[in-house]
């Protein structure tokens, strides 16, 4: 009888849903946290919520390829006396040798400097390989200050003290005893082997009074020369951006929760800090307010894959964009050819992130001579700077359709948002609607 | 000897002169009238002897390299923080974070140190004649850290592979910090350091303070610890 009443269908649960199922599974038979590298994998309101305009009746759009559309920037002419000055927007983020091989640290040092940009070190010092290759290289000044020394950095063309990623606000490096080579615990002089968890804090400075008398010092120390970045995780961007403009920033980063990282615990990269989006406009209004705004130069970081994706950022009010992620994928990682590799890691091409394990099989996040030498730098940094070119391209197909004659020319009176929630964070109207969410209706766009 | 008359010609043009340095050119200079200024001779890249007459901020002695500086006077923050070589010797007292991540040389308080003292230092050898604040040698990398007087709580919390040595009281240690023994080449370490700081204390009154090295790999048994 009973084999006669219809079942319903088995149910999983939205809540216990299958990845947290297995989460709960792999933590009661470990007994450590979830640490991977990579940025936040969960849908958050992001760039892809804008829309531009366009030209029409009201603007003119400019000629493609004919008509000159600028995309060169100077970062850091506030107060350096050698700002730096890159043929386009988009700069290389800091990613440090020990999560990244010598090879990929040489591939994003040759691919920036053939697009025109810069690259930058990371949590663990400056490689020869990469000052070599990187015709502009920013030397990060992190709470470890591992590999720190005032040769590299008077080899450095600008310094950048990293407060904060957006990955991680609030928490320090993580290099785990896999991936401390002979070289990397030496570079760091530690010994090998061991896991690294470096500080969160400034050992010498804690606030933004402190941090004011820091900048001071770097510049007496390279005599006023070299442009100083704050980096900040997407944290408070309007409160974090006017204390960076006080403590005598030349230029800000600011880096959003999407923002990758080498190896962080699960739980912090997804539920600590800000969308990317959720983190332009609060910095730009700080700049404005303080008429800072394209004085000091904001950078943004955080997911940021195409031209579309600089150009909003841009049209929001910041002078540049940075990328991590995308530069990695660029130079081949998590490439599907490399599938069969992946499945004996237990995942697959386009999730691979057990980057702190240091196995990976393109040569990238790892330490493994064996697996380093897949990497060829001169292909990879070829790979690179076509992407970086074709990013700027998109770009400027953006802008002159816009009708700028350069990039920096974008400003929010060109976008729309898709949803309610992109129009309140961005500040701009909800498309079709002249609706910002809490503002007063002042323009009418129809 | 060249003066350098800091209230006339600020930390910038101090600096400038210490950072202009060519062969024959002066190597012996007395900074006059420091004014507790910040970031006084920091980023000196010669084997300069400096005098500073006076008090200094922060930062005195910033990534020093070959220079020998000597303090008549107490010194702010981080006093020769990341210095990589030479000497710097303060005659007063510090405060925190004296000699934070220095990778070399050599630095002496004569006086007391406030907290951080010795903060992740890489190879620096450091000696104090007074007492240090709390988390003093928090994540030292390596190195040698001699405090003449006591030592407040959480001394050497995370320490990786320096050595720590307290003649007087220890109020409590940091995570994976332990007392350890003190073997003839502790001995004669400290021996060493102390001629070399001219500060006079008995070498076999100091206990070694080290890692226990049970924080080095993650293990979730050490729980209670993180
Ligand atoms: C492999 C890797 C290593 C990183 N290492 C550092 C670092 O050493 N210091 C730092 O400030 N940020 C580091 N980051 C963060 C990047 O600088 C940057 O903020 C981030 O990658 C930007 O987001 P995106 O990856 O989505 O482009 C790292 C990121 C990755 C992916």
């Amino acid at each position: 009888m009973s084999e006669d009443i219809p079942k319903t269908h088995p149910r999983k649960s939205a809540t216990f849903d299958d990845y947290t199922l297995s989460e709960i599974r792999r933590a009661a038979a470990t007994g450590i946290y979830d640490i991977r590298g990579g940025g936040a994998k969960r849908s958050v309101p992001g760039l892809d919520d804008l829309l531009f305009l366009g030209a029409s009746l009201s603007r003119y759009p400019l000629e493609g390829y004919r008509e000159y559309c600028g995309t060169d920037i100077v970062l850091g002419s506030r107060f350096a006396t050698n700002p730096l000055k890159l043929k386009i927007p988009i700069t290389i983020a800091g990613m440090s040798f020990g999560s990244l091989s010598a090879q990929a640290k040489e591939a994003l040092g040759r691919g920036a400097s053939i697009a025109g940009t810069s690259t930058t070190t990371g949590d663990g010092g400056m490689t020869k390989e990469e000052r070599e290759q990187s015709e502009i290289l920013i030397y990060q000044y992190l709470p470890s200050r591992y590999g720190m020394n005032p040769d590299d950095l008077r080899k450095a063309d600008a310094i950048e003290i990293v407060v904060g990623q957006g990955a991680k606000p609030g928490g320090g490096g993580m290099l785990l005893g896999q991936k401390i080579s002979d070289r990397v615990a030496e570079m760091r002089n530690l010994p090998k082997g061991i896991d690294q968890r470096s500080a969160c804090r400034h050992p010498d400075w804690t606030g933004p009074d402190d941090l004011e008398i820091k900048i001071h010092e770097l510049r007496e120390i390279s005599d006023w020369k070299k442009p100083i970045f704050i980096k900040i995780g997407g944290a408070r961007p309007y409160y974090d951006t006017a204390l960076s403009v006080k403590a005598g920033a030349d230029v800000i980063v600011i880096d959003g929760m999407q923002g990758g990282t080498a190896a962080t615990q699960e739980v912090f990269i997804e539920n600590v800090g800000q969308p990317t989006l959720a983190c332009i406009r609060p910095a730009v209004k700080a700049l404005q307010e303080l008429g800072m705004h394209r004085k000091v130069q904001l950078i943004v970081s955080g997911g940021i894959r195409n031209g579309a994706d600089v150009a909003k950022a841009i049209a929001l009010g910041a002078d540049a964009v940075s990328i991590g992620t995308a530069a990695l994928v660029a130079l081949g990682d998590n490439n599907p050819e490399l599938e069969d590799e992946y499945k004996k890691l237990g995942t697959t091409a386009g999730a691979f992130d057990d980057w702190h394990e240091g196995l990976d099989p393109a040569g990238i996040s790892t330490q493994d001579p064996d697996l380093s030498k897949r990497l060829d730098p001169v292909t990879a940094g070829r790979k690179l700077s076509n992407y970086l070119k074709v990013m700027t391209m998109e770009l400027q197909t953006i802008a002159r359709a816009c009708g700028k004659s350069h990039v920096l020319n974008l400003e929010p009176e060109d976008l729309v948002a898709l949803t309610v929630e992109a129009a309140a964070i961005a500040q701009v109207p909800l498309c079709g609607t002249d609706w910002i969410p809490g503002k007063k209706n002042e323009i009418l766009l129809s | 000897m060249a003066i350098l008359n800091l209230k006339k010609i600020g930390v910038s043009g101090v600096n400038s002169a210490l950072h202009k340095i060519v062969e024959n050119s002066e190597k012996d200079f007395e900074i006059r009238n420091p004014q507790g200024q910040h970031s006084i001779a920091c980023g000196i890249n010669a084997p300069l002897n400096v005098e500073i007459k006076g008090h200094v901020g922060f930062y005195c002695g910033g990534m020093n390299k070959y220079a020998k500086i000597l303090i008549h006077g107490h010194a702010g923050v981080g006093v020769g923080e990341n210095m990589m070589s030479g000497y710097i010797h303060v005659k007063g007292d510090t405060s925190e974070s004296a000699g934070a991540t220095a990778h070399g040389g050599f630095l002496v308080i004569e006086g007391n140190a406030s907290s951080r003292c010795g903060i992740s230092m890489k190879g620096v050898d450091i000696v104090v004649g007074g007492s240090v604040g709390h988390m003093s040698g928090f994540m030292a990398q390596s190195g040698n850290l001699v405090i003449c007087g006591d030592a407040k709580d959480a001394l050497g919390d995370s320490i990786y592979e320096a050595n720590i040595f307290v003649r007087g009281e220890v109020s409590e240690l940091g995570a994976d910090c332990i007392e350890k023994e003190v073997r003839p080449e502790h001995s004669a370490k400290i021996s060493k350091l102390l001629k070399s700081s001219g500060i006079n204390a008995n070498p076999t009154d100091f206990r070694r303070y080290g890692s226990a090295r049970q924080l080095y790999n993650f293990d979730v048994d050490n729980f209670e610890s993180y």
